[in-house]
């Protein structure tokens, strides 16, 4: 899976994703009902990162409704018609080992040219693994990626900013 | 009013800006008042002091990508078709979602609280008829609203600066607060279109740029259309649900999808709403009175599903959305737009077309065109930029350069959307939510007016970006203009402004509510929320949600209007 995301945000001067942790914030994200709270949505107001109490690592409790949301996208609905109200869901549990298998075993050896021929050859798999990968590299690391800041980091971007925010000048001035 | 025999005097369906407005204005009045919002509580406490919640953050993830805000398209898929053509449905899950929960869709907006203008409530009047396009005046007029405009804006906390756009309208007062700090972008952009001879202002923003209500001044801290505030800066709709709780009459139930309203036997009143709490248990409440505040897409949900108060057979009929033009600029240099509101500056001189504008409606085959207020902003994450970004060696590379956040300036044009009655919101035939109720569904597309009026302002807006010294700029709308490709923003409508599915009017037979927002066929309910709007105007909704919920529900509370001369 590593692998996979580095291929498609490859490290240059920068790291890529999989030195951000993509794989982690896959993980994260297919394990979220390993925790209590799930880890879906992650706490509020701050992280600690611009000031205030870090209260991100404290995960948002879900309610019956989020979590029966959460479980089908991830479960998937698995023949359980409390899921199914509109019909079957395919989770991304099961999406995830259906494209690993599909890339093969051998991916993580294989040169670029052919680690981009099996991905060109699951499309749908690929576009669900750039959608992760870029959550992973620039979202808030305590889902589990942009390790050490690593993704803001490699473009400028400051990341969450309350309870500082910014002056007037800072908005105003170039 | 004497509630001993009902739950409460008025039940309110929907906790928005319109919701939430009614639930101020009628508990201020003695009332008491049961609000019932389908969504979760994450704005502020239910029991007394209502401390504000700490729930929100500068996290892309939870509220771009993870449907923090809701209404999770699993739960709660919408529907989209252009025409009958597309048979049932051409997109089903996540369609123009506005979040549903305490608080509603000004949770996340980034709160630009412009008026209406004189002229859009007598569009017909002034303009003309054009055809195919189901124009109508509105049954009142800016003086009877210009009250209601005021207090709007004391209750939410509107920042801005009078006398400046010579487009708006008149005005009994100033701002409650003076705008905050202009974005860099926007001093750029505004200096290159006032050199161009347009009026660029000051947007009024429903935002604190002073501690105003209890609750502190903006930090600017860029994380905002689209995310809850974490230091709640944002007034709409918290000021109201707060104000309206503190009165001790107000009791607010989250999770609570109201799924019918109760008439007696005649068929003329409410009596009550029947709701389904989070664990799908049933339960009734009793009014006096219904307000209907679900937004212009559930509120006609609502009443089709139960087939009430439509004699005239236009409920959810006259759907308008704004015309989004995008024109994208890129800048050679940082514009830093993660610094500020989202967006700080409009101009509205495309509301207004001079002779040389209606000269080419009329080569386009138009009596005229009208486009609408102009924001001028920025403020992408990214998560969103990189998805805009393609994979591979390059990735790196075009993020580290950010032509498409940080040196991107956007300019949104909110056009004027023509009524159709063909343009509409009504039940899927198969489609199903988590309860088990018909899937809503949107049939929509543009009139020509909005793809001629978007084709004749884009050049223009991109001529700014370029004198404002833009590399690049590139424009695409929402909907698409052409009808055989998907374009960049999708088949649907991204707008976030949706209206006119209850339309006023003072017909029964060719309107759904009075110019109280009072529903013809049921005298004690009211309508408090866009659906009842005429016309679109060229001008974001909330401010004229929140006025005309103001005087809906005066009037409903049996309170004399104010009426001022401009
Ligand atoms: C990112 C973004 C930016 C925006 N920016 C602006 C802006 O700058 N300016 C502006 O004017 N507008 C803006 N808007 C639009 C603005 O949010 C809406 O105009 C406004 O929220 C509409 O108010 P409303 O009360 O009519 O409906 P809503 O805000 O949609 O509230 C309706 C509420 O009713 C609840 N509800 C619906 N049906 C039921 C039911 N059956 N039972 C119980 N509850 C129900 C919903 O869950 C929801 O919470 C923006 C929107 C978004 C998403
Ligand atoms: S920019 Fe201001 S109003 Fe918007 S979320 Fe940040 S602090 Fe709140």
């Amino acid at each position: 899976m590593a692998a996979a995301c580095e291929r498609l945000i490859p490290a240059d001067e920068s790291s890529g994703a999989a030195a951000a942790g993509a794989a982690d914030y896959i993980d994260g994200l297919l394990g979220a009902f390993r925790f209590d709270p799930p880890h879906v949505w992650a706490g509020g107001p701050f992280s600690g990162r611009a000031g205030g109490e870090a209260s991100f690592s404290d995960f948002t409790p879900l309610d019956p409704m989020d979590e029966l949301a959460w479980r089908t996208r991830i479960e998937g609905s698995r023949g359980r018609v409390e899921r199914e109200w509109n019909g079957p869901v395919t989770g991304l549990q099961e999406r995830y080992e259906d494209g690993i298998a599909a890339l093969g075993a051998d991916f993580a050896g294989l040169g670029s040219a052919d680690q981009d021929a099996r991905l060109d050859a699951v499309p749908e798999f690929r576009s669900l693994l750039y959608e992760h990968a870029c959550e992973a590299m620039y979202g808030p690391p305590e889902y589990g990626g942009n390790r050490h800041l690593a993704g803001w980091r490699s473009i400028g971007f400051e990341g969450d900013v309350q309870p500082r925010g910014w002056s007037d000048d800072e908005v105003s001035e170039p | 009013m004497n509630p001993s025999s009902h739950d409460a005097d008025a039940v309110i369906v929907g906790s928005g800006p319109g919701g939430a407005t009614a639930a101020d204005v009628l508990t201020a009045a003695g009332w008491s008042v049961i609000v019932l919002e389908k969504g979760r509580n994450h704005l502020l406490d239910l029991e007394p002091p209502y401390e504000l919640k700490g729930d929100f953050s500068n996290d892309e993830i939870k509220f771009t990508r993870r449907h923090f805000l809701g209404p999770d398209p699993l739960l709660e898929p919408r529907a989209f078709r252009r025409s009958d053509a597309d048979g049932d449905h051409l997109l089903l899950g996540e369609v123009n979602n506005l979040p549903s929960g305490v608080g509603g869709g000004a949770v996340h907006a980034d709160a630009k609280m412009p008026r209406f203008r004189e002229l859009d409530f007598r569009l017909l009047s002034e303009r003309g008829p054009i055809d195919g396009a189901d124009l109508d005046d509105w049954p009142l007029d800016y003086a009877e609203l210009e009250p209601c405009y005021a207090e709007a804006e004391r209750l939410v906390g509107v920042a801005g600066e009078a006398g400046v756009n010579p487009y708006e309208s008149w005005r009994s007062g100033p701002y409650p607060m003076a705008p905050g700090p202009d974005m860099y972008g926007a001093i750029l952009s505004a200096e290159a279109a006032t050199r161009m001879g347009y009026h660029p202002y000051r947007a009024p923003t429903g935002i604190n740029t002073t501690d105003y209500d209890g609750r502190p001044s903006c930090n600017n801290c860029g994380f905002c259309g689209q995310y809850g505030c974490p230091i709640h800066a944002k007034g709409d709709a918290v000021a109201s649900l707060r104000r309206a709780l503190r009165s001790g009459r107000c009791e607010i139930r989250p999770r609570a999808m109201a799924t019918e309203v109760v008439l007696d036997e005649a068929g003329r009143r409410a009596r009550a709403v029947r709701y389904l709490d989070a664990v799908g248990d049933g339960h009734e409440v009793t009014a006096a009175h219904v307000v209907l505040a679900g937004g212009a897409f559930e509120t006609p949900r609502l009443l089709l599903r139960g087939g009430i108060a439509n004699s005239s057979g236009l409920v959810g009929r006259y759907l308008m959305f704004h015309f989004q033009t995008y024109v994208a600029a890129s800048f050679p240099f940082s514009l830093h737009p993660n610094r500020g509101r989202t967006v700080t500056h409009h101009h509205d001189d495309f509301v207004a077309p001079n002779a040389e504008d209606l000269a080419a409606a009329r080569q386009a085959g138009l009596p005229w065109f009208s486009g609408g207020t102009v924001e001028h902003g920025g403020g992408t994450g990214p998560i969103t930029e990189a998805l805009n970004c393609p994979p591979g060696p390059l990735h790196k590379e075009l993020m580290r350069s950010s032509m498409l956040r940080d040196r991107l300036w956007v300019f949104t044009m909110q056009g004027e959307d023509m009524p159709q009655a063909v343009n509409r919101v009504d039940l899927h035939p198969s489609a199903r939510d988590v309860h088990g109720l018909p899937a809503g569904r949107v049939t929509y597309s543009p009139h020509r007016h909005e793809i001629a009026a978007s084709a004749y302002w884009g050049p223009k807006l991109e001529a700014i970006h370029i004198e404002a010294g833009a590399s690049w700029t590139a424009t695409t709308t929402s909907p698409p203009t052409d009808r055989d490709s998907a374009g960049a923003m999708g088949w649907a409508p991204v707008s976030r402004h949706v209206m006119g599915t209850c339309r006023m009017g003072t017909d029964p037979r060719t309107s759904v509510v009075d110019a109280h927002g009072r529903f013809h066929d049921v005298e004690n309910m009211i309508c408090a929320d866009s659906s009842v709007f005429v016309t679109s105007s060229g001008y974001n909704p909330t401010l004229t949600i929140v006025a005309l919920a103001i005087r809906a529900s005066r009037a409903l509370a049996g309170i004399q209007p104010e009426r001022r001369a401009g």
